[in-house]
């Protein structure tokens, strides 16, 4: 890791608009959690449901966006990453530092939240809080991933990066049993599977195929994007 | 240190930017001049390892530029665009260019470069807040911290008013004087000269030229020129231009003379001795090809 790298990369990043985007979701999140707690529905099917499908199924993915195609795509589109690239500094090493910013940002902004709503729903009940605050952490890592290579190999990182987390995420996972074995989504249910005892969290892949799923999307995510940042073309205006 | 291009080419799927280019650039200053379009910028990303050349070889001391990230020790870039962070203060911006090189003394490294580009007063206000010319300052600053041997800058004086134009020419002279290899790039002959010892000129992706400027300009004003004459008498100035050779094609046309003039020198001297040996009067003698367009297509014909 580079550290200024990395300081340019949070200042970038939480310096302007795009903190209040990252602090948008997680404050729904909550605000939905409230919501349920003044009309008296806070138990276990809830907060289960309430983790799945929006803190873990939307919330994660779109935050995966921001702090993945954001920690990298704004500066390729302006032209400022030429600065870092521009250093005796290998281009890996700058993806694996702008990687570690995107991890902790979604680990700060996604995973914590999601703690925080489930504890408030229903406490420490079953593990429910701590097995999802563990599957959006490390699915918020993979996704981080995930869109910060999408960041390096094309422009339209954004779109593409939405089209996925709200068609293929929600959408098709949601309607294709198949499909949900190639979704980081069901791989952190899993993982949240695993810690907590809740009877009403179900598990549709097997761990033994969750974790290197995640491991192989990560380390390829992050790895696919050093070698693409190092024959990185600078295309002028001509 | 020198930069060596050898048969460099690159293309962009059916379209040449940049077409079998060899040339050494080495200590001094070089300028790369030539017209918007003719792939100076392509040529200076290569030479800079930001663009993988589609044939041939470019290389830094006999290194590879390209993939390799350790030229950046011995490099500065200066790109055209702007690519500055807007949210660091000039300070900020040169320090962490200070830092990513891994300097001993980063601070007094970042002082003694802003303080090169005359940029100490502004230098805690943010990027964003300054002019295109700070703006180019900063990013000269950032390029020199580690005091490279070799400089590379993409349309310098571009954006900048008159004095600051200035004093980015005599800092790039005395460090070209200093031994450093510099090369800029500029569509500008008169900016280049006055600035480069030595001079490529790249025209449609080829090398056209090289040269000192007086090689250069000596090139540009003894090519063929086109004049426009009109005159008192038409036909007889053309019948004394034809037996005197000095015009290499002559056409009359209702509204005057178009002569192509083979040496420019001569037949600026000879056309009034004749036309008043031949007792006709001059109305207008004018250049049809003056600009710089036509000059490099010149060069560029010339080089085929």
């Amino acid at each position: 890791m580079n550290t200024v790298v990395a300081g340019i990369t949070y200042r970038a990043l939480l310096g302007r608009r795009r903190i209040i985007l990252l602090l948008l979701l997680p404050l729904a999140l909550i605000g939905l959690a409230v919501l349920f707690l003044l009309v008296g529905e806070a138990d276990q099917d809830t907060a289960v449901e309430l983790m799945s499908k929006f803190a873990i199924g939307t919330m994660l993915p779109l935050l995966g966006v921001i702090a993945g195609t954001g920690v990298i795509a704004p500066e390729i589109d302006d032209g400022t990453i030429i600065h870092l690239m521009s250093k005796p500094i290998s281009r890996p090493l700058i993806i694996q530092t702008k990687f570690l910013v995107a991890a902790s940002l979604m680990a700060v902004f996604g995973a914590v939240p999601t703690y925080f709503t489930a504890w408030l729903l229903i406490g420490n009940e079953d593990g429910i809080a701590a097995g999802f605050a563990l599957g959006a952490l490390v699915a918020g890592i993979a996704y981080a991933a995930v869109f910060l290579l999408l960041g390096v190999v094309t422009r339209h990182a954004v779109t593409i990066g939405v089209i996925y987390a709200l068609v293929w995420e929600s959408v098709v996972g949601g309607f294709i049993p198949g499909a949900r074995k190639f979704s980081i989504q069901h791989w952190a249910t899993t993982i949240a599977d695993q810690i907590s005892a809740s009877p009403f969290l179900r598990a549709d892949v097997t761990l033994s195929f969750a974790v290197p799923a995640l491991i192989f999307v990560t380390v390829g995510g992050v790895l696919w994007a050093g070698l693409r940042l190092r024959a990185f073309s600078l295309t002028g205006d001509e | 240190m020198k930069i060596e291009l050898s048969q460099v080419s690159r293309w962009y799927g059916n379209v040449v930017a940049v077409n079998d280019v060899t040339m050494t650039i080495g200590p001094g200053v070089t300028g790369l001049l030539g017209p918007n379009g003719a792939g100076k910028s392509t040529l200076l990303h290569m030479m800079a390892g930001f663009l993988s050349p589609s044939g041939g070889t470019v290389t830094l001391e006999g290194a590879k530029v390209w993939k390799n990230h350790h030229i950046y020790r011995n490099i500065g870039l200066v790109p055209e665009r702007e690519g500055v962070y807007g949210f660091l203060t000039g300070w900020q911006f040169v320090l962490s260019a200070a830092k990513l090189h891994g300097l001993p003394d980063p601070i007094e490294a970042a002082r003694k470069a802003l303080a090169t580009v005359e940029m100490e007063e502004p230098k805690d206000r943010r990027v964003e807040t300054y002019s295109k010319g700070m703006r180019q300052r900063v990013k000269v600053a950032a390029a020199l911290v580690h005091d490279p041997p070799v400089l590379l800058l993409d349309e310098p004086f571009n954006g900048m008013d008159p004095r600051q134009r200035l004093h980015l020419m005599d800092l790039i002279r005395a460090m070209g004087t200093a031994g450093k290899t510099i090369l800029f790039s500029s569509h500008i002959l008169e900016e280049v000269e006055r600035v480069a010892q030595h001079i490529e000129v790249l025209v449609a992706g080829r090398h056209a030229a090289s040269g000192n400027f007086r090689e250069i300009r000596r090139l540009m004003t003894d090519r063929p020129h086109l004049f426009m004459i009109r005159s008192s008498d038409d036909r007889k100035l053309a019948a004394a231009l034809i037996r005197d050779h000095s015009a290499g094609g002559i056409t009359l046309r209702p509204d005057g003379l178009e002569v192509q003039a083979t040496e420019f020198r001569r037949f600026a001297r000879l056309l009034p001795k004749l036309a008043q040996a031949e007792g006709v009067r001059l109305h207008q003698v004018s250049p049809a090809d003056e600009d710089l367009e036509s000059v490099f297509s010149y060069l560029i014909n010339r080089s085929t």
